[in-house]
């Protein structure tokens, strides 16, 4: 198959019931994307198909082939500082444990492509797709619009 | 000048790794290692008569297969039994593998180890099993009841059985002007923690040393029991807790079957070997908690005062009891929360079911207690027709009274005494929060639109920092950076922060200077684990008492070199000067290499401590009662717990047609005393808020009679979406604890505690009957509307 991923074309030989997330963490070792529920639930696996959230628990590695996927280490920027909304986590609080944090970014990360601007509801309803265990999700809303602000205000994102 | 940052909201040091993918999770870890998938139980009860591997002893890449009879030495052992306990009569754990019987769907019988985990699940299919079934137990009726045995040698299926008195409780009762009965119950539920279990090993054959990790909440407790089973001395045996994705309870137990099962497996094949718990799996073989049963007699006088409490319960206890009787031992002596009835008695009696096993999930015991107590006053409130708060408020324990002796033992062994808490200042705060006074407006405003809604109330105590002990060990090194390390692990607490934050102020350097590592028993080995409430309150105060080792020695070493009294030296941004004359200083850093005497340099910083460099000819290099190195450990052990306190409110609103519960407002005052990191605690405070939501309105355990649990996946356990859990005000009041040098209490089980009892609260509020189950879904709900309007 081939692929892109965060940005580099790779051609990798892979069994075809290999799932996406396990030849992202086991075959590429881009371990940021986990697993938390293995049957499209949870939202930990969540990666960018194309620029698009999809569960990477759900899809054989196979079938995405001539696809570009981007991951969360995809979003940090290229000098290696943090992505706009990875750094509205943190500036946030809107991580505990970081466990299902990759989904949530890469989620958001694609939400605010589409909705720059949010409403409180709107962040909320973004992330009712992802089960977060630590925070009570309040902290997680809070860096939705974290991250929205920080567009605002021309704050460097190079993806 | 040093900014302090004790009490200040640090962003924490955890996260730009974590945000970014560098995060190292169990799973993340030994891909090249061999996979371990499990056959297990699909029976709840049942006899193994033949395991048939020949279908699958062909398949390319498998390793090995193993049952019950390959298990060798102590690994063939039952698994321990931690927690041991007079009351615990009849304790049992199982075994790494069944051996002939198994007592739960989920319990392991087959380990099958191969080149990948697809493999080896292929395996795990190919393996035929046969059964004789037996007749399950399943709930706390049922184990009652004791048609069926979960054990054969266990009789009426009693693991444990206790009583407890303070003062004659039945007599006061008899006696009392006024008295109520109530039956509680409580459904279980389960810590779900996003991360699965999971167990690495390395064998290094050559020095016949083992090296593993466990998604695990003491590293300490996993490698001193491996080491037991595979009969190694400790020092060959190192547990490292890598980033965890989440805890709440589920991984303090240890050891888990494959947490024995895996190192085994290592040794024997000489290969490093994984397991990484799936979800199924998690349901299936980890733990559950809250299932309890309770009957409430109770008298009190016309004011609303208790005069006797009488509390019998019936706790399912799962199929095994390798973490003790702790859960209900928690809920005998917790259930008081603020109040000091006259008199007191509570007996236990600790079931076996054909379940999973039942080990302490966030809250452990407390939400079942104080859920029972709650409805109590309620209870009280409503047959006087006195304002809920009122009668709160009458049996609080005054902050004059503290410290309160309430005539208990607490799960730690030691007397249940409160050591700080103002609890009528918390109800005013709360009342003044939420609006308490003026909620009947509220309530006719929306009466006026057909709407319907109700408020609740709940307190709670909560013993934190339990002993025995923890350590803290702090290392200033020559290039400045400062180490830290404390034995208890890390799930999401921010302890590489909060620890960081205390090391900044007590030593004076900035925070980023400072370098926490937890759950290593190579960095430190002695420790107990994190648990009930007590990472902060233990590691941090062994810490601050480490780190003020340090700072002495550096002070009187540097006094040494600045020829001055260490008494006039202070510390700020790492450089050590005299007080008032800040052009006599050195910088800490300095003082490392000072503390240090080399013969070799190796860098710069090191030639200044070499023996031509430095030195009183006239003493030893290193003085008789001194060591090298600017560094210090201490360790923390408290007399008792430190107790912590909260009241939450919730306003909701149910929805005519579907009974569905909405929440409008949800209101939390909390003291943990002083606090470290006010967004941390926060944090803590929403996550357990979240899951007392969780436990009040949409998680449990639907097993049927046979002993299947029907809902073992995230599609039918509902746990909550952020569309469920509200946003939740905070107040702070913060007493400090007298116990502890720092003067703080635990944070991390809190908000969960009172769910159950502050929904069932505003829900009856809300409705007008009673509510005497949780959790309570809207069908249910609607049902008992229903019924409420037939019987009347």
């Amino acid at each position: 198959m081939e692929i892109t991923v965060n940005g580099t074309p790779l051609s990798a030989r892979v069994p075809a019931r290999r799932l996406l997330s396990d030849f992202l963490r086991h075959d590429l070792r881009l371990t940021g994307t986990h697993v938390g529920c293995e049957h499209g639930v949870c939202g930990a696996c969540t990666i960018l198909l194309e620029g698009k959230p999809v569960r990477g628990c759900l899809i054989f590695a196979v079938s995405v082939t001539g696809s570009a996927v981007t991951t969360v280490e995809g979003l940090v920027n290229n000098d290696g500082s943090l992505g706009i909304v990875q750094r509205a986590f943190h500036e946030s609080h809107g991580l505990q444990c970081g466990f299902c944090t990759p989904g949530f970014i890469t989620t958001i990360h694609a939400f605010l492509k589409e909705n720059p601007h949010p409403t409180e509801e709107e962040a909320r309803e973004a992330i009712a797709g992802n089960l977060c265990r630590c925070t009570g999700y309040q902290n997680i809303i809070k860096s939705v619009m974290r991250a929205a602000e920080l567009i605002d205000s021309g704050v460097r994102d190079d993806h | 000048m040093t900014t302090k940052s004790f009490g200040e909201p640090i962003l924490r040091k955890e996260d730009p790794r974590l945000v970014s993918g560098q995060g190292r999770y169990l799973d993340d870890l030994g891909h090249d290692a061999l996979a371990a998938a499990f056959l297990r139980s699909p029976h709840a009860s049942a006899r193994i008569l033949d395991i048939d591997v020949s279908d699958a002893l062909d398949v390319p890449g498998l390793i090995g297969i193993y049952t019950y009879e390959d298990l060798e030495g102590r690994v063939a052992e039952p698994l321990p039994l931690l927690i041991p306990h007079p009351a615990l009569l009849n304790g049992r754990t199982g075994y790494p593998l069944a051996n002939e019987y198994v007592r739960h769907v989920g319990e392991a019988i087959v380990m099958v180890i191969a080149e990948d985990r697809y493999i080896a699940e292929d395996v795990v299919d190919l393996i035929r099993v046969s059964f004789e079934i037996l007749k399950p137990v399943v709930g706390i009726e049922n184990a009652k009841a004791a048609h069926n045995a979960v054990h054969s040698s266990v009789p009426n299926n009693v693991s444990a059985h206790s009583v407890k008195e303070v003062g004659d409780a039945r007599a006061m009762i008899k006696s009392a002007p006024h008295k109520l009965l109530l039956d509680l119950f409580i459904e279980r539920s389960a810590c779900s923690p996003l991360e699965g279990k999971g167990v690495y090993a390395i064998w290094e054959e050559d020095s016949q040393e083992l090296r593993l990790w466990s998604s695990t909440q003491t590293s300490t407790g996993v490698r001193a029991a491996v080491a037991a089973k595979l009969d190694l001395p400790l020092q060959k045996v190192e547990c490292i807790a890598p980033d965890v994705g989440g805890g709440f309870g589920v991984k303090i137990m240890h050891p888990w079957p494959e947490e024995v099962l895996i190192p085994w497996a290592a040794r024997k094949l000489n290969r490093p070997v994984k397991w990484s718990e799936d979800r199924r799996e998690h349901f299936i073989s980890s733990a559950h908690e809250r299932a309890q049963e309770h009957h409430i007699e109770v008298g009190f006088d016309e004011e609303g005062r208790i005069l006797g409490l009488d509390v019998t319960f019936f706790h399912d206890n799962g199929a095994y009891t390798p973490y003790g009787i702790i859960i209900p031992l928690i809920t005998s002596t917790q259930l008081l929360g603020p109040y000091k009835p006259a008199s007191y008695r509570v007996e236990f009696t600790s079931l076996f079911t054909n379940t999973v096993l039942v080990i302490p999930y966030r809250g452990a015991g407390r939400p079942q207690g104080v859920f029972a107590m709650e409805r109590t006053v309620d209870a009280i409130a409503k047959y006087l027709k006195l304002d809920r708060t009122v009668v709160r408020e009458r049996n609080f324990i005054q902050p004059h009274e503290m410290p309160y002796d309430l005539g208990l033992i607490f799960q730690d062994g030691r007397p249940l005494e409160y050591d700080s808490g103002d609890f009528p200042a918390s109800m005013a705060m709360l009342k003044k929060m939420v609006g308490w006074d003026d909620f009947e407006t509220m309530r006719s405003e929306y009466a006026a639109q057909g709407r319907k809604i109700g408020i609740g109330i709940a307190c709670y105590v909560e013993g934190t920092g339990v002993g025995p002990y923890e350590g803290g060990f702090v290392q200033v090194e020559t290039s400045g950076r400062i180490n830290v390390a404390t034995g208890l692990t890390s799930q999401g607490q921010g302890h590489q922060t909060v620890f960081a934050q205390i090391v900044a102020d007590e030593l004076g350097v900035p925070i980023e200077d400072v370098f926490v590592t937890t759950g290593d028993t190579r960095r430190f080995p002695y420790a107990v684990g994190t648990f009930a409430s007590r990472a902060a309150v233990m590691s941090g105060n062994a810490i601050a008492l480490a780190a003020r080792q340090v700072r002495d020695k550096a002070l009187r070493l540097a006094g040494e070199a600045l020829e001055c009294d260490p008494q006039d030296l202070e510390i700020v941004d790492g450089i050590i000067r005299v007080k008032g004359d800040h052009s006599k200083s050195i910088a800490l850093k300095t003082v490392a290499v000072l503390s240090n005497p080399l013969r070799y340099a190796f860098d710069e910083s090191a030639k200044a401590a070499t023996q031509f460099a430095v030195g009183d000819t006239s003493k030893p290099p290193v003085p008789e009662d001194q060591e090298p190195g600017l560094e210090g450990k201490d360790y923390y052990s408290p007399m008792a717990s430190t107790f912590a306190n909260g009241m939450h409110a919730v306003i909701i609103e149910i929805l005519p047609e579907t009974a569905e519960v909405k929440i409008l407002r949800y209101v939390v005052v909390h003291d943990c005393g002083r606090v470290i990191n006010p967004m941390i605690v926060e944090g803590q405070i929403h996550g357990g808020v979240a899951q007392g939501v969780a436990g009040a309105l949409y998680e449990r355990m639907a097993y049927d009679e046979s002993g299947q649990l029907q809902n073992a996946s995230f599609m039918d356990f509902l746990m909550p979406y952020s569309t469920e859990i509200p946003t939740v005000e905070a107040g702070h009041l913060e007493t400090p604890s007298p116990l502890n040098p720092l003067g703080i209490k635990g944070a991390g089980e809190a908000g969960v505690i009172p769910g159950s009892a502050v929904f069932a609260s505003a829900i009856e509020d809300a409705e007008g009957f009673e509510i005497r189950r949780m959790p309570i879904s809207p069908s249910e709900l609607w049902e008992l509307r229903r019924t409420m309007k037939e019987n009347a």
